[in-house]
Formats: structure tokens, sequence, C-alpha cells
């Protein structure tokens, strides 16, 4: 005992001193401390800067928006140019949607788990990983070269963006259609086809439909491919015809803003208002409808 | 029989999608390389490097805007990379569940911003405010370092080229990183609390050095985007020509190049060395989202044997 006392007084340890933090503990607890305000400030950074950008572009865009201004061609209004942008993305998704849909069928109803769904599935993601420009100048290249501009290219370069969106969104929900049910129609005789169909497409549908959504918010933004397919147009007035260049709105907001017009940046301010609005409330009623078809599938 | 035929249909028209997939990509593939070819035999190799761009003079090389677009997008990943992990940390393991739940939208949200309109806040709003608050702030603390040089009249640089692509990367490499962050086994943190760790020890010691590989693959595909990202660069990065060690100088990427010069291409050759630099933007954004993907692959695979 006596060993241990003095043992303990060598090393400068006192058993009955009060529990205080030392030096050393007091320094963790700052480290500790200014990491986790460190990791909370930069959420709030995030989410900072997201309020920024859209308070401004509210603030601006607000003044520029009357009912001229969105049911008149150029220059009061932007009508041509939003009929055009929903032209371009409706027939992109008409292209896209079907494809993807197979595709993630593809994958989760005949794919084997050998090297060919692999590389499909790499593929999809490859394809999420090519800028959109250099789509735009493949579509150009292939389509519109030595031709005049049209909408349907654009179309066409809208659609590979949203391939694999689709594709992959599709694949995940169809991965969660319970296997009982796929069971309990083939225990009933039921052949393949008549299963996807009735059984499978339907309880998948919702998920589908909001990463469909969620690729078309994505695709009506999307501007660099449409600057090189549809930015030759006449925007006084509402056209519906792909064949020619339609006016739509990310090109006119990027003309308006490299033109240094002050009148043109009003516009160019309440088309960005417009764009973000409608992106932004089709993504938010998007992930609503995916939390609510996840809980409905999983129940 | 009609349900053979049914099922033979469906399994046609599926395989015939996939292998319109894989045709897509042959193609994109396929098409920038024609396209390039003209310059390819003009140039070779060598306009990778080359630096001057001239097309009143025919000649083109790649040089000045490589430069451009690496440096931007490193600089952006070096200042997003870490406050996107940093998000991911708070969004997995501090946050209460429902400001989780009210934060991760929103930040994901920010990825949904069309880069048209990022471009236009940028050079408006945003570019004159680093001129004249950012810029000189790091100019009198740095300025010995030539990085940071004296800021210049518009506001247009490389450096807030490099904050817009901060804005874009951040939603990316955040979502990824508070997912693998959430897998990491509570047991194994709390093993770690219980020893005295506290939370930014467990952080530093558990939960990054598992996650690092996972975190790498994230950083890679931001890094993607940013190299790739066109528009908003094009609006705020002032279009120069030339080559300068200060972030604060005007300066060019590849993709805002293209985006820049050809819906007005010249002649066949500037379209060549146009399709030329899509050939670089694509052989370096399919190198690091490949790399991304075989890095993921390992990580998934040391996570299931551990």
């Amino acid at each position: 005992m006596k060993a241990i006392e003095a043992g303990l007084e060598e090393v400068g340890f006192d058993p009955t001193a009060p529990l205080t933090a030392s030096g050393n503990l007091r320094r963790r607890r700052v480290v500790n401390r200014l990491a986790e305000w460190g990791a909370t400030g930069s959420a709030l950074l995030a989410v900072g800067v997201l309020a920024i950008v859209v308070y401004t572009v509210a603030a601006r865009g607000l003044p520029a928006i009357s009912l001229e201004f969105l049911t008149t061609g150029e220059p009061t209004g932007i009508l041509p140019a939003i009929v055009g942008t929903l032209v371009i993305v409706a027939l992109a998704t008409a292209v896209a949607m079907p494809v993807g849909v197979l595709i993630a069928l593809y994958l989760t109803e005949f794919a084997s788990g050998g090297r060919i769904d692999r590389t499909v599935r790499l593929t999809l993601d490859l394809i999420n990983g090519v800028p959109s420009i250099v789509i735009g100048i493949t579509v150009f290249g292939l389509l519109v070269y030595g031709r005049p501009q049209f909408a349907f290219a654009g179309s066409v370069a809208l659609a590979i963006i949203e391939l694999p969106l689709i594709a992959r969104g599709s694949q995940e929900v169809l991965l969660l259609v319970p296997a009982g049910l796929r069971e309990a129609a083939e225990a009933l005789g039921v052949s393949r086809w008549r299963t996807v169909l009735g059984v499978i497409l339907p309880s998948a549908l919702p998920g589908i439909l909001t990463s469909t959504v969620l690729a078309v918010a994505r695709a009506a933004g999307e501007t660099a491919p449409l600057i090189l397919l549809s930015s030759v147009f006449d925007g006084r007035s509402v056209s519906l015809n792909p064949g020619e260049a339609l006016p739509n709105i990310p090109v006119t907001i990027f003309n308006l803003s490299e033109e240094a017009n002050p009148e043109g940046f009003a516009r160019a301010w309440g088309s960005s208002l417009v764009l973000l609005a409608t992106i932004l409330f089709a993504s938010l009623c998007a992930r609503a409808l995916l939390a609510r078809s996840r809980a409905g599938i999983e129940r | 029989m009609s349900d053979r035929i049914g099922d033979g249909i469906l399994y046609g028209l599926c395989t015939l999608a996939a292998l319109l997939g894989v045709a897509v990509l042959l193609l994109i593939g396929y098409q920038v390389v024609d396209g390039a070819s003209p310059a390819i035999s003009k140039f070779g190799l060598g306009f990778v490097f080359h630096t001057t761009w001239q097309p009143n003079f025919n000649v083109y090389g790649a040089g000045t805007v490589l430069f451009g677009t690496i440096v931007s997008s490193f600089v952006a990943l070096a200042i997003g990379a870490p406050i996107a992990v940093a998000i991911g940390l708070f969004l997995s393991l501090l946050a209460p569940k429902g400001v989780r739940g009210a934060i991760s939208p929103l930040v994901e949200m920010l990825a949904a911003i069309p880069s048209v309109i990022l471009g236009f806040w940028g050079i408006i709003v945003f570019a004159p405010f680093v001129r004249s608050d950012i810029e000189p702030w790091l100019h009198d603390a740095l300025g010995f370092i030539p990085l940071f040089g004296p800021s210049q009249t518009t506001g247009a640089s490389v450096f807030t080229a490099s904050l817009i692509l901060v804005i874009m990367i951040i939603p990316i490499v955040a979502s990824i990183s508070r997912d693998l962050f959430l897998a990491v086994p509570g047991d194994v943190q709390d093993g770690a609390g219980a020893l005295g760790a506290t939370r930014w020890e467990v952080v530093r010691g558990v939960v990054l050095p598992s996650t690092a590989s996972g975190i790498v693959a994230a950083s890679l595909l931001g890094l993607g985007r940013a190299l790739g990202e066109a528009i908003a660069v094009t609006q705020v990065i002032g279009s120069g020509s030339a080559i300068h060690a200060s972030l604060f100088e005007t300066g060019d990427t590849m993709a805002a190049r293209i985006a820049n010069q050809f819906p007005g291409y010249l002649n066949e050759l500037h379209a060549a060395s146009l399709y030329y630099l899509g050939l670089i933007l694509l052989a370096i954004g399919l190198l690091s989202n490949l790399l991304a993907q075989w890095i993921g692959h390992r990580f998934e695979y040391a996570g299931a044997t551990r």
C-alpha cells in the first residue's frame, strides 16, 4: 500500500483530488466544439446560399412579371419561349421515358447479374457523367451539321440527359416491389409479361413518375445543348413546330445575360423566376410523391 | 401461345432499350472523335498543350483552356469538398432527425437551380461582391502568393467561376457523403464514445477513415461536374485568352469555350478544334467517373467483408 502511494506521488497523481478537466481534456473539448460549429456552419452556409439565390431571383423577377409578360411574345413577353420549352421538354420525355423504363425493366426483370447488365448499369452512370455541352456537340454533328437548327434536335439531346436519371430512378423503385407480389402472380400461372404490365409496373408507377418529374426538372433548365441546337429563333410569335428552332427560356436568359442592357436584365430576371419556380415546385412535388409511394410499397 | 409471344416481345423490347443505351454512349464517343478528326490529323497530340488559340489564323491549341479548366475545377473542389463533407457530417451525425429531414432536401435543391440562372446571378450579384469584398481581402492577407493578385475591374474571374462551381458540387458531394456516414455501423461509434472519445474524435478516428475511399469517389463525381460545366462558367469567367498566375484574372475553360465559340464557328477546322476540346473533356469526364465507380465498388467490397 505504502509503495503504491509512493509511486502515485512520484508520477504526480493524487487519487483524492476532485475530478476536474485537465488542460488536455479542455483542449479536446474545444476542438470538438469547433468541429461541431464548423459542420453546422457549413450546412447553414449551403442553405443560406440557396435562400440568397432564390430570394434574389424572386425579388428581381417579380416586378417584371405581369399578365402581359406571360401572354405575349418579344419584346414585351416570353410566351413563345415558355411554349417552346414545353414542346422541347415534352418531346424529350416522350422519347426518354419509355426507353428508360424498359432499361430499368431489363435490369430488374431479365438481367441475370452477369457481365452484360453490369455493362448496362455502368453505361447509364457514364452517360450521366457526360458533360451536357458534349452531348450538345454530338447531337449537332449527328443531326444539325450543314442544316438549320431545329428544336427536335434539342429534344434528342435532352432525352439523352434524362435517360440515365429515369432508368436509374425507375430501377430503384422496381427493386422495392415486394417479391411476394411476383411470386403470387407466378403461382397463379400468370405469364411474365402480364405480371410486368398488370402487377409490377402499376405498383411502381408513382416512383417511376417521380423520377421522370425529377429528370424533366433537370432537363428544363439545361442550356448548353440548346444554345447549339435551338438558339436561332424568332421570339415574337408562338410556334409548336419542332422542325424549326423554337424559342426557349434557358437560351433566352443566357442571351439576355450576355447583353449589357438593363431592360433585358429585367426580362431575364422575370424569365429566371418563371423557370426556377416551376423547377423547384416540380421537384418538391416529386419528392413528396416519392416519400409517399415508398411508404406505400414498403408497407 | 400468346403468352409466349408476349414474353418474347417484352424481353425483346427491354433488351433493345438496353442496347440503345449502350449505343448512345458509343455514338457520343464516335461522333466526338469523328468531328475532331480534322484537328487531330492537323495538330496531333501537341494540340493538348499548345497555348495559342487564334481562329483568325487557323491556329488552335488547348493549353490555355486546359489550364483554366484544371485550375477552376481544383480550386472549386478544394473549397467545396471540405464544406460538403462537413455538411454530410452535420446531416448524418449532428442534426436531430427533424432538422435533417428539413435541411437534406434544401441542400439537394441547390443542385436543381439551373446553371444558367446561377451564372446570371453570379455575374450580376455575386461577381461584384467577390470583386469588392472577397478578392481585396484575400489579396491583402495572402497577396505575397501570386495566386492572389489585385482584383480586376468587372469581377469576372477564374476565382468567381470556381466559387460558382463550389455551389454546384456541394449538393452532389454532400448527399453522397451523408449516405456514407449514415452507413457507418453505430456500435463502432458508440464503442469509441465509450472509451471517452469526443464526437470529433469519433469522426476523425472512426467515421472518416472507414469512409475515406467513398469520400474520394464522391469528390471525383463532383470534379466531373465542375470540369464539364459550360454555361455558368462562360457567364462569370470573363472568356480570357491568356494564362495568368492570379486567380483574380479572367480565364476560360474547355466547356465554356465550346459553348462560346461553337454556335458561330468560322470554318471546319475551328469546329473540329472545338470537337477536339470536347474529346479531351469527354475523356477526362469518363475517366474520373470510371475511377469513382471503381473506388466506390472497392469500398462496397471492403465494407461487405469487414
